[in-house]
């Protein structure tokens, strides 16, 4: 089971409250628990990352455990902690401008 | 008793805005979809209860709402929008090419006479339509891959369709604006397009009477009288009596003729509505007024409106989808301002009122007139 933890924004258009729980089969990555996301919540198609070329939005990050994943290849596998649900993958918007 | 509900696009979030047919006190119902740009939020002539919005945000791109009981309840739509077959490029600022990328929605046209059709203008600029009441959207490719298309340019706020006109009398005839582009006529529903810009003249580009190029900001049309247009460019007020095969410049004695909205009575097809806006560098209005200026001559002539307008230390501007008319007995008119206030005229632009003064930064305005 993995542990993902949306943007303000996002947990209001997806209609969800708190952390979201998706099973994934295999290893996780982030293409992985995105595609699980989306197809859960399709309105978060197209929010995250480009609906044809799969690239992640500019201002969106994903970090988990601590560290900025963020440019990590979509098909790497998830740290250990995530892909146990130790952890949570938080998706945030990033910091940018005021 | 009849009544209006405006409809307000901001910087962080949509208002909706009711009254009754004296137009005098006002609900004020929002933010909806609060934190979000809503370029535009419009209603169906066909369907008064179906509206429409754009929601974006530079994190999180495009979602589209729709709501079928007049903006109580939303329910987002479909959010895709693929450009049609080969992207290809268009003209950057230093003059390089860039491929087509969409950014988001900026204008919404719904249908006269079908809730579930509706136009969608987007930057890069393109034209979209959906028929299936917002579920799924196809580009109308034949604009984009227009032979021009590659000479096309962003202005300041981005290479943007921001004026889809329909032509009541004529389904198959459609005028659009693009920023900086110019005026594309189609007279077969859209398949095919030609430049309608004949007449304008644009200091600022290579060519100042060039066929494509030219920053229009706003069309307006009065529904009795489709070949009838009038302009707000970039600089310049200028109306067509051919259905925009040529243009003649009616900005008269205006104080500038910069500015954003235009728009035309609903009753008075000669009546017409401008804000003059101090010039490309200094976006707000001049010598601290606000002013709507009005013309009943269908232009060359205007009087400023300023009753129950700051008319000092006022330094607003008014976007160009920032501007409607009702279309109750005694036309009413709305704008909203980049300082967050809406006012209203119920009585053709003579007297006016603030229905609301501190949203954020007003994106657009829409009326519907409700029976």
């Amino acid at each position: 089971m993995i542990r993902v933890k949306l943007p303000g924004h996002l947990r209001k258009l997806a209609q969800v409250d708190g952390e979201v729980e998706l099973e994934v089969d295999g290893q996780p990555t982030q293409r992985l628990v995105l595609d699980a996301l989306e197809a859960r919540y399709p309105v978060l198609r197209g929010t995250i990352r480009d609906r044809e070329t799969q690239q992640r939005r500019a201002f969106v990050r994903f970090f988990a455990c601590e560290e900025d994943l963020s440019h990590e290849s979509p098909d790497a596998p998830l740290p250990d902690p995530v892909a146990k649900g130790a952890e949570p993958f938080l998706i945030v918007g990033a910091m940018a401008g005021g | 008793m009849s009544g209006v509900r405006v409809l307000v696009g901001t910087r962080k979030g949509a208002f909706i805005l009711t009254s009754d047919g004296k137009r005098e006190q006002w609900d004020v119902s929002g933010p909806h979809f609060a934190g979000w740009e809503l370029y535009h939020v419009k209603g169906s002539p066909a369907d008064p209860n179906r509206l429409y919005a754009s929601q974006s945000g530079g994190w999180f791109g495009q979602v589209m709402q729709r709501s079928d009981d007049g903006g109580t309840t939303w329910e987002p739509v479909g959010n895709e929008f693929n450009y049609e077959g080969e992207t290809g490029t268009h003209q950057w600022f230093d003059g390089s090419q860039r491929p087509w990328e969409f950014k988001r929605v900026w204008h919404l046209e719904p249908s006269p006479t079908d809730p579930d059709t509706v136009y969608a203008g987007v930057e890069d600029a393109a034209l979209f339509r959906t028929v299936d009441g917002g579920q799924t959207w196809q580009e109308l490719p034949g604009l984009r891959t227009h032979e021009s298309g590659p000479s096309w340019q962003p202005g300041a706020g981005g290479m943007c369709l921001h004026t889809i006109l329909l032509d009541p009398q004529d389904a198959q005839r459609m005028f659009i604006a693009i920023s900086a582009a110019g005026v594309f006529r189609t007279d077969d529903g859209g398949k095919t397009w030609r430049p309608a810009n004949r007449g304008l003249q644009s200091e600022g580009i290579p060519d100042p009477d060039a066929e494509v190029g030219h920053c229009v900001h706003n069309l307006a049309m009065h529904p009795s009288r489709p070949n009838v247009l009038f302009m707000q460019k970039h600089w310049d007020v200028m109306r067509s009596d051919d259905g925009a095969e040529s243009w003649r410049e009616i900005s008269g004695n205006l104080p500038t003729d910069f500015g954003f909205p235009i728009d035309v009575h609903a009753h008075e097809p000669d009546t017409i509505y401008v804000v003059p806006i101090k010039s490309d560098m200094e976006h707000f209005v001049p010598d601290g007024k606000l002013r709507v200026y009005r013309s009943r001559t269908g232009g060359d002539e205007w009087e400023p409106l300023t009753n129950g307008l700051p008319q000092s230390n006022c330094y607003v501007n008014v976007l160009r989808d920032a501007m409607a008319v009702d279309s109750l007995d005694s036309c009413g008119v709305y704008f909203g301002t980049t300082g967050g206030q809406v006012y209203a005229s119920a009585d053709a632009g003579d007297n006016w009122t603030a229905i609301v003064r501190d949203l954020p930064s007003v994106l657009s305005v829409e009326v519907q007139t409700l029976p």
